[in-house]
């Protein structure tokens, strides 16, 4: 769907750059602040435009250095959404939306105004300013005016970042939403690991302007040589599951993995729905004997596959449970059970470690009634 | 009561006539100028920059004297627009518009210029993906978003005109009906033995007309800002 390839020098980094984003998926580019992450979006929309390279979308060459192709932004189809929103403050919602629309339908089905103002739940606010929107409204009238250029592909510049965190949950819903809805590709730049979990499909991993990981987002949460890249502190295993049972009485699910099934409250969905669970290193203990009397109702037996030893104090374990797994242990206990690879032992998780922001993925969980 | 005698009444009507042509000559020259200087990095940036200022710090006179060489019957702009068009500035009151367009330019390029930089370029950025083409993208985004400054612009272009003195003088002479107007009629009163009470009474017209300005210039910024804004 999306093919590109960048070499441009900026005055502080240089962006050094291949992907390729597939048709009706989210693909995540995920880094540091600074790590050219905007750069990169700004040269795929047209508005940067880079030394070396090309960007193709599906088989339309939009820009190609060898061949003097530079289509300008205008002609080149592709919606943008901004960090800070970037209404027009002299219009109201209503011409702000309708600002770049147009009614040919590009994926087969027409995105029209009715269905964008339905599904971004803003008909309330068609005849306010900017101004006079919450930093949630902005995102989502940004949202729905980018959709109604009826885009090839939308990208999405950490588009939560302007937003209170009490809000966010606000908006994501509405961008899986598009996907689901509308069938959309999406390039989503981000720094916060636990959008990236829950929305992407896929992941390209940057550092310094260049490519460290490309691949499934559980692929590369699971590699321990990334942890300094994909954050410390939230590091650990995405497992993809199943929504397998559900215990009423408990308000207790059990997710459904290669490896076993998983336990989580606050799950009340169909049976068959796709998760995406994240269980942070931090969050898993490990026990050299199957543990007894534990009020922790995960336990998954693994052999240790990989130490992960930065030198500190701590340390971070990756063992084989049926699917990856990831434990971070102090160095001390580390040292006491004498633990190495291709030892076994039982990884304790406990249930109520989870919450709505370590579980996501192919399907919103629970939407908002309004939509 | 105050009632104007003709003779006030034909300077009144010519300041405002030659005020409003001169605005009218300044605005889009000086909106495409405060554009490339707000906008467009170029060698000899400074240099345009201080050439559309000269009039600021020039003296009248000097600027009067260029215009008539430069425009005179004979002049090498004058004789071009006497052939091709058959206008004559020098000595009329479309010479009188023109030293007042050239006085207030550098005003009109510094208003609009200002209002220019403080527009996020981000939004203009934001319509060009949005399909609008850099056309599209002025009058759609960047006009509406300036208009204050424009407004601002003309104002201080419209202010400056009417109270042009020195170059008009010097350009197109003091010839009453054609080039007095209300600056002009008040230096003429002031040099006749008699004058003072005549001269006084334009003084206040002066006021009244500058005060007038200065409101409606105050309720349009509000209005602007209003729909800008919401």
């Amino acid at each position: 769907m999306l093919e590109i390839s960048f070499n441009h020098n900026f005055a502080e980094f240089r962006v050094e750059l291949e992907f390729k984003a597939e048709a009706g998926s989210i693909t995540s580019l995920f880094g540091r602040s600074g790590t050219g992450k905007t750069s990169v979006i700004n040269m795929i929309a047209g508005l940067t435009k880079p030394e070396i390279g090309y960007v193709k979308v599906g088989s339309d060459v939009l820009f190609d250095s060898t061949k003097g192709i530079n289509v300008p932004p205008e002609q080149r189809q592709l919606g943008y959404i901004f960090q800070d929103s970037r209404l027009f403050p002299h219009l109201n919602v209503r011409n702000n939306l309708l600002y770049g629309a147009k009614s040919s339908a590009i994926n087969g089905q027409e995105i029209t105004f009715d269905r964008v103002v339905d599904v971004l739940d803003i008909g309330a606010l068609l005849e306010r300013k900017p101004t006079n929107l919450s930093g949630g409204e902005k995102q989502r009238v940004a949202i729905g005016r980018a959709l109604l250029s009826q885009p090839r592909l939308l990208m999405m510049d950490e588009p939560l970042a302007s937003i209170d965190v009490q809000l966010r949950s606000e908006i994501l819903p509405f961008i899986e939403e598009l996907r689901d809805t509308f069938g959309l590709t999406v390039i989503y730049v981000s720094h916060a690991i636990e959008e990236v979990i829950r929305l992407a499909d896929k992941m390209v991993l940057l550092t310094n302007g260049s490519k460290a990981a490309e691949g499934d987002v559980e692929e590369i949460m699971s590699r321990l040589d990334l942890h300094p890249l994909t954050g410390r502190f939230d590091a650990g295993a995405v497992l993809s599951t199943k929504v397998a049972s559900y215990d009423p009485e408990y308000d207790l699910a059990e997710l459904a993995f290669e490896g076993g099934n998983l336990r989580v409250t606050g799950v009340d969905l169909p049976m068959g729905t796709p998760l995406r669970a994240h269980i942070r290193a931090r969050d898993v203990s490990l026990m050299l004997e199957r543990p007894v009397g534990t009020s922790v109702l995960n336990v998954f037996e693994g052999r240790i596959i990989e130490v992960g030893d930065e030198g500190g104090p701590q340390l971070d374990l990756k063992i084989d449970i049926g699917s990856a797994l990831l434990a971070r242990v102090t160095r001390k206990s580390f040292n006491d059970l004498d633990l190495s690879v291709g030892k076994t032992v039982f990884a304790m998780v406990k249930a109520v470690a989870f919450d709505r922001r370590s579980l996501g993925g192919q399907i919103v969980t629970k939407r908002p009634d309004s939509i | 009561m105050f009632s104007p005698t003709p003779l006030e009444l034909e300077a009144l009507y010519l300041s405002l006539k030659v005020a409003f042509w001169s605005v009218l000559i300044t605005l889009p020259v000086g909106l495409l100028f405060a554009w490339i200087l707000a906008r467009k990095k170029f060698y000899g940036h400074a240099l345009l920059n201080s050439i559309v200022h000269l009039p600021l710090v020039l003296p009248p006179v000097v600027i009067g004297f260029f215009l008539l060489s430069l425009l005179k019957r004979h002049g090498p702009v004058g004789e071009f627009l006497h052939d091709a068009f058959g206008l004559t500035v020098a000595f009329t009151w479309q010479g009188a518009a023109i030293a007042s367009a050239v006085m207030a330019f550098p005003l009109m390029v510094r208003a609009i210029r200002l209002s220019i930089e403080n527009v996020d370029t981000g939004l203009e950025a934001a319509a060009r993906t949005l399909g609008a083409s850099p056309f599209r993208v002025f009058y759609s985004i960047t006009l509406p978003l300036i208009s204050p400054g424009i407004l601002a612009g003309v104002i201080l272009a419209f202010a400056r005109s009417l109270g042009e003195f020195g170059a008009t003088i010097t350009f197109v002479s003091n010839i009453p009906g054609e080039t007095r107007t209300l600056p002009l009629a008040i230096f003429s009163l002031l040099q006749t033995p008699s004058g003072d009470a005549g001269a006084l009474r334009l003084v206040v017209l002066s006021i009244v007309l500058a005060l007038a300005a200065l409101l409606v210039s105050e309720y349009l910024a509000v209005r602007a800002k209003h729909r800008i804004e919401g």
